[in-house]
């Protein structure tokens, strides 16, 4: 049998940090996408808020619920008519020197003719008190075959994240 | 050195109509770990029920912990004595939200130890959850797994189903 996860395309932030993680093209010949990002903002703020859009798709298409654990309690959310798909948290310079946040983002069927669905699992471990661990549900409200995506912090990406987009194949 | 794939597609479809249950049966005792991803269509029916899963067909000798996010509230739950293994909560009245189901199943094959399963379900117009299962039956392999919904309604047409082991 053959193998059924194959990267499509990888993304590393060099010198100076990025805005925007952007894979563009992505082939249709795939059933899922998994996208695996480990990220740290350049600001002072303790957590940030990252959020995608798909195929440059700037309407109010994208809803979510979610909810978080953190060293005290737990929390969560909803959004809808929103214009991205907010995604999960990761730190920034005040989380310990070296530390990135994980997020895990799943998209099943993300080249068929439904609107899509988004599954996201955040953690964001420190060396003190501010951490976090949460899980998403997404959903874009278009049929389109997802080409692009777009990952957006709330403040800019700094050097040494990265990003890798694999493609799922069911067969 | 060839690169020896670690993620094997086993079985998969798409429901041509709607049933009451889709089984992946005849399941290989030759990987370590199985994963299962479901995404379930926009429902049929009303009201709200569970989806779970029957492993070997047995009945009985499930439990499991839930967290699950509602957008209002944060929740954790307990159960025992279901006939399944919960694995989403499953809002059928909605009508707008795919449902995605991530299972992974540790250790299926073995005879010796009793399985566990961690679970992802998320419903961006319902819910949230992440939960883990542990089927309590007198340890055998896994070698069926079928995705039902507890309160009996159907799983629709064009849900999707796909079952991977893991090497």
């Amino acid at each position: 049998m053959g193998m059924a996860e194959f990267l499509i395309s990888s993304v590393t932030v060099g010198a100076g940090g990025a805005s925007s993680i952007d894979f563009t093209s992505i082939p249709s010949t795939y059933t899922d996408l998994r996208l695996v990002v480990s990220l740290r903002s350049g600001s002072s703020g303790t957590s940030r808020g990252l959020s995608f859009t798909l195929n440059n798709d700037a309407g109010t298409n994208y809803s979510t619920r979610y909810f978080y654990g953190y060293a005290s309690g737990v929390t969560g959310g909803s959004t809808s008519s929103s214009t991205d798909m907010y995604s999960g948290l990761y730190g920034g310079t005040s989380y310990g020197a070296n530390i990135f946040s994980n997020i895990e983002i799943y998209i099943p069927n993300y080249a068929s003719s439904n609107n899509k669905s988004v599954s996201v699992d955040s953690a964001s471990e420190n060396t003190s008190s501010t951490n976090y661990i949460g899980f998403w549900a997404g959903y874009w409200a278009q049929t389109s075959a997802i080409t692009g995506i777009s990952l957006k912090g709330s403040l800019a990406f700094i050097p040494n994240s990265t990003a890798y987009l694999y493609g799922i194949k069911n067969s | 050195m060839a690169d020896t794939p670690t993620k094997v597609p086993l079985a998969t479809t798409t429901l041509g109509s709607s049933v009451a249950s889709y089984t992946f049966s005849s399941i290989p005792s030759t990987y370590t770990d199985l994963i299962l991803v479901a995404w379930i269509a926009p429902t049929l029916g009303t009201g709200t029920s569970i989806m779970a899963v029957k492993l070997n067909s047995d009945t009985t000798n499930y439990s499991g912990t839930g967290l699950l996010g509602t957008g209002t509230a944060v929740q954790s739950s307990r159960y025992t004595g279901l006939s399944g293994l919960p694995i989403a909560g499953y809002n059928n009245g909605s009508g707008t939200g795919n449902i995605n189901i991530i299972c992974h199943f540790q250790n299926y094959s073995n005879t010796t130890t009793y399985k566990t399963m961690i679970a992802r379900a998320d419903n961006a117009s319902f819910q949230t959850e992440a939960s883990v299962g542990l089927w309590r039956k007198t340890p055998e392999a896994i070698n069926s797994i079928q995705i039902y919904n507890y309160g009996g309604v159907n799983l629709t047409a064009g849900s999707t189903f796909t079952l991977y082991g893991i090497l």
